[in-house]
């Protein structure tokens, strides 16, 4: 394990929580995405999708409040709000597809240079399936990945062509990692660098980077 | 004519036979038809191709049918949390085809509403495209993915009224109302069957033309993840 570079989780979480906006219907994730939920801005409306089949999701529940039908989609108890509604998961999938939630944070495996993201499978491990990650990243308006920059081997994951079976093909507009924020530039191929990490220079993004860079 | 029978194993007579073709609602461990799921393995039907957006874990949900090598074949979004699953896919005994969990609700949708088949973006550029119809609509490629149907379909709601009309609870509610259109004969296991004039018309969830048999049972609703806070900790 290398020493860990740049904002840590809750700092990227932080970062990824200034795409949100007043009145946006968002899905975040499972891992560093569902931390999004704890920095949303006081006073902007957001509400949180779960693909599950619910529109207002609430925080965990207290003991007492726990309820085995009502989860997220990562499996978890969580609680409802007053502004919640339940509904079947073709309508839910049909608010993903039809382009009616705004914004989506998920985590990757791989991202390339022209937003391409792989984050379901490695060949040759168990496949466990992609659950939602394939109707999100096709249907949802806007796409932000929250990664870490390199894997736990120290190998880049920005890439100029993933080499895992991919999610969806030119799909992500926004990377944020531990050392930076990037956009994608889809047809030109390459990523603009937008924010560097406190203590994060050009040289160490280059050197933790397969794909094109602009600052 | 009553939809009403006195079990699980009482609804599912009759219906069950070798190479069946099953749906069994429910997301994770929430929503499941406990009861029916229970009763199918105790019917001894094998070869069975199940349509299910998860497998349960290994003695809960449709990890009881696995244990006992019931299952032929799965159509899921995603498998994680079996063990069981795992041995008999990677000794080649258990066949697997994964669908993109709306791609596999929309194609129960579709099956039981008549449509045989329907373009999605989803999945476009990745392996769950090949060898489908590829078309254009507007400059953007989709492609065709088709409608299911199963020979029988296991359901759970919260409360039934005696002419099969369902309401589901919270996120319980997930595959069951699709799966409950696209089953040649639907069972629903519900926590209360209520009295016929209860139940609102105006808050049917399913109406009970979908729904041929019926049943009331008993649920250990099990928890796969229990995330708690303590009070006085912020949300």
């Amino acid at each position: 394990m290398t020493e860990r570079l740049g904002w840590d989780r809750n700092q990227m979480a932080e970062k990824a929580a200034n795409e949100l906006q007043d009145g946006f219907y968002v899905n975040l994730g499972i891992g560093i995405p569902t931390l999004v939920a704890n920095h949303i801005p006081q006073g902007m409306d957001v509400t949180l999708q779960s693909e599950n089949g619910m529109l207002g999701m609430g925080p965990f529940p207290y003991e007492d409040e726990v309820d085995a039908d009502l989860i997220n989609a990562g499996k978890q108890t969580i609680t409802e709000l007053r502004r919640t509604s339940y509904f079947s998961s073709s309508d839910s999938f049909g608010m993903i597809r039809g382009g009616h939630i705004n914004l989506s944070i998920l985590g990757a495996m791989e991202v390339s240079e022209h937003g391409d993201l792989a984050n379901w499978m490695i060949p040759g491990k168990m496949v466990k399936g992609m659950g939602g990650a394939m109707d999100l990243v096709a249907g949802v308006q806007r796409v932000v990945v929250l990664m870490d920059h390199t894997s736990k081997k120290g190998a880049p994951k920005l890439l100029d062509a993933c080499s895992l079976p991919l999610t969806g093909v030119r799909c992500v507009d926004r990377v944020i990692s531990n050392l930076g924020i990037f956009d994608v530039q889809k047809e030109a191929g390459k990523l603009n660098i937008v924010e560097l990490a406190e203590g994060i220079t050009i040289d160490i993004v280059r050197d933790k980077t397969k794909a094109h860079l602009e600052a | 004519m009553s939809k009403i029978y006195s079990s699980a194993a009482a609804a599912l007579k009759g219906l069950t036979f070798d190479g069946m073709t099953i749906m069994s609602g429910g997301f994770g461990l929430c929503g499941l038809p406990e009861n029916l799921i229970t009763a199918l393995r105790d019917s001894g039907a094998k070869d069975i191709t199940a349509i299910s957006n998860n497998a349960g874990v290994d003695d809960f949900g449709l990890g009881l049918l696995l244990q006992t090598r019931q299952i032929k074949k799965m159509i899921s979004s995603y498998v994680g949390e079996n063990d069981t699953f795992e041995k008999q896919y990677l000794a080649g005994d258990l066949a697997i085809e994964f669908n993109p969990q709306g791609t596999l609700a929309e194609r129960i949708r579709a099956g039981g509403a008549g449509i045989p088949g329907f373009y999605t973006k989803t999945g476009v550029g990745t392996q769950i495209a090949e060898g489908k119809e590829h078309k254009e609509f507007d400059g953007e490629t989709f492609i065709l993915e088709t409608g299911l149907k199963a020979d029988v379909a296991l359901v759970k709601a919260w409360k039934a009224d005696p002419q099969g009309n369902l309401i589901f609870r919270k996120t319980a509610r997930n595959f069951n109302p699709m799966m409950a259109t696209a089953g040649k004969v639907t069972i629903a296991e519900v926590e209360e069957i209520v009295e016929l004039g209860a139940l609102d018309g105006d808050h049917i969830h399913t109406p009970g033309i979908f729904v041929q048999r019926l049943v009331q049972g008993k649920f250990e609703k099990r928890i796969e993840q229990r995330t708690m806070r303590e009070r006085g900790e912020s949300a």
